[in-house]
């Protein structure tokens, strides 16, 4: 189960972008946006092949953050929040695992999509994706979006971080 | 052969005014670092630009020291969200350098990408060699073979551009009905001139693209469109080139049996000519040596390819013998499909100069494309009008004019979006529509000549 507080799984449950960050090359901090899902447990996000620096980052090294930030993007929540966690790559078949493993939960966030994949034939390496599969290890979270005030720290349980 | 690999995105590169500009836009930047356990940990704060002293100077988040002596990533990024169709003003702008102050950031490297500046699928097609470094990258982790697919329905239409077959049907058609209304048809004759036909043009679709992915020409082009830029299967490493090879033999062997058929049913050595003339001319559009398309020649090839070589060859097959009817008749979709070449070549433009590719849109101004094609639009509608006085048509194919304004429409057009790959497709889409109306008008026209023809007498 997850530990995430309920505040900012509110806001994984609405954001259409997320900001993630990863480790580049010489250890400097490269930032993506990307769609975040989430299923209760473990963020998702993922990658066309075509986009995919990224994942070398990440194949390199797993820990990343996510900043959930813009309220245009998060149906007007001004709440924000961090998370950093350990992430790893699944692209066993960058065809088809995606489809398997995220498809639903991205159609509940992104209705649309079913019409870009009724168009895969237009853009084949688009749909040629790897997931980014986040276990969430430390969340701050600043309630109103108010960084004047310090976040909320809010640690994995040792079993989960573990 | 080996072919040059562009780079892929836009690359990183020393911040600029603009970027300073770019970034001013955004109502707020998320601040990244690594932090002391080496995760990247971010926040978002509200900032201020200066462009002329190339600073930065973010509002300090409370609790979280920007640090200062490591590298820090500032990205300003944005969305609107469209329900139920998804998003757009899709950009983002990350800048990197030391913060002095707890403060004040001094950028030294910049990236990013606005899908107004570089459409989204421009954005795509400039990313293909990372996929193709990346997949290659992951067969050799897996110890496998990974590479893109599409289904077999979808491959096969993309691989040989199916949808392309309007081209062939008009010309075939045409010449059937030229014959039938000579007094010559037989429905099995006919319709195997039309699939030996299809698959000639399949073939030489495949072949093309074999030779534009060698050349490059098909690599450099990161505006492709529907109507042009090549099947792309190459390129994008769905197929291999060998795998093309062999499809467009296997095509070629099809149509060159069905042709073989048909001129030992029709006993025509003429047939046989117009057959063989038809491939050479298909194959030496692209291929070395000739490479007509690259010495601007392409339009020319086509004119014959889809006028007279395939509408004659329809009217031998029925008639067994070649006239003067069918070789004017064959100049209308001749011309209307070298047109449909001459206009998907626009946006190709300039990739095509880059391989070395001198196709007409690389050598001439817009205005004299835009004339040129206006020129031979007009001179179609006039083999028309004049086939039917000099009495080489029959006069039921002058409904065929009624497609003027379309012609008309597609020269309006190329002034508008001559500059603009994507907005230009509805106008290579209308001049496709051109051929076609043209094409079924003059059937209609043909159908009615030969019934009038019954009911008179």
């Amino acid at each position: 189960m997850g530990w995430l507080p309920e505040p900012i799984e509110r806001l994984l449950e609405v954001a259409l972008v997320g900001e993630l960050t990863v480790v580049g090359r010489n250890g400097r901090p490269v930032t993506h946006p990307l769609i975040p899902l989430y299923d209760g447990e473990k963020i998702y996000l993922h990658s066309s092949t075509l986009f995919s620096k990224k994942l070398e980052h990440i194949k390199r090294d797993g820990r990343v953050s996510l900043a959930l930030t813009d309220p245009v993007a998060m149906k007007g929540n001004r709440d924000r929040a961090t998370i950093q966690g350990t992430a790893r790559v699944i692209e066993d078949d960058p065809h088809s695992d995606w489809e398997r493993l995220i498809l639903e939960l991205w159609r509940a966030k992104e209705p649309a999509i079913d019409d870009f994949l009724k168009a895969r034939v237009a853009l084949p390496l688009f749909f040629e994706r790897a997931v980014i599969e986040i276990t969430p290890e430390r969340a701050l979270y600043w309630e109103d979006g108010n960084t004047d005030r310090a976040p909320t720290d809010v640690r994995a349980p040792r079993e989960v971080a573990a | 052969m080996t072919t040059a690999i562009r780079s892929g995105s836009v690359p990183a590169h020393d911040p600029t005014t603009a970027d300073f500009e770019r970034l001013a836009t955004y109502p707020r930047v998320v601040v990244s670092w690594i932090d002391e356990s080496g995760y990247p940990t971010s926040v978002a704060t509200s900032f201020e630009t200066d462009a002329d002293a190339g600073t930065i100077t973010l509002a300090a988040p409370a609790g979280m020291p920007i640090p200062n002596d490591r590298e820090i990533n500032v990205t300003g990024s944005h969305i609107r969200p469209q329900p139920g169709i998804g998003y757009d003003q899709r950009r983002y702008l990350q800048l990197w350098g030391l913060v002095a102050d707890g403060t004040t950031l001094t950028p030294t490297r910049a990236w990013g990408w606005d899908e107004n500046e570089t459409p989204f699928f421009e954005y795509s097609e400039r990313s293909v060699p990372q996929s193709r470094r990346y997949l290659a990258a992951l067969s050799k982790e897996k110890g496998r073979t990974i590479r893109p697919r599409l289904s077999f329905f979808w491959l096969a239409l993309r691989t040989t551009r199916l949808p392309f077959l309007s081209a062939t049907a008009v010309p075939v058609l045409l010449g059937i009905a030229a014959a039938a209304s000579d007094g010559a048809f037989t429905w099995w004759t006919a319709l195997l001139t039309l699939i030996g036909g299809s698959f000639a043009h399949l073939a030489i679709n495949v072949t093309n693209d074999i030779f534009d992915t060698l050349s490059g020409a098909d690599e450099a082009n990161t505006t492709p469109t529907q109507f042009s830029g090549g099947s792309r299967v190459a390129v994008y490493d769905l197929v291999s080139i060998r795998g093309l090879s062999w499809l467009a033999l296997a095509l070629f062997a099809v149509a060159a049996l069905i042709g073989l058929l048909l001129v030992a049913v029709t006993g025509s050595l003429t047939l046989l000519w117009i057959g063989l003339a038809g491939i050479i001319v298909g194959v030496a559009y692209t291929a070395p040596p000739l490479k007509l398309v690259y010495r601007g020649l392409g339009e020319i090839a086509v004119a014959v390819g889809f006028g007279p070589i395939m509408l004659l060859g329809a009217y031998v097959v029925q008639t067994g013998r070649l006239a003067w009817e069918p070789l004017v008749l064959s100049l209308v979709p001749g011309a209307l499909i070298a047109l449909i070449l001459f206009v998907n070549e626009i946006p190709d433009r300039r990739s095509d100069a880059e391989a070395g590719k001198r196709t007409l849109p690389t050598r001439f101004s817009p205005d004299v494309i835009r004339t040129g094609y206006l020129v031979v639009a007009l001179a179609a509608f006039a083999v028309i009008a004049g086939g039917v006085v000099g009495g080489l048509l029959p006069w039921p194919t002058l409904i065929a004019l009624g497609a003027v304004p379309l012609a008309l429409r597609v020269h309006a057009g190329l002034k508008v979006h001559y500059d603009s790959p994507y907005t230009l497709m509805a106008v290579m889409g209308t001049n496709v529509n051109l051929n076609l109306a043209v094409g079924g008008l003059l059937l209609i026209g043909y159908v009615a000549a030969i019934l009038v023809m019954q009911l008179v007498g």
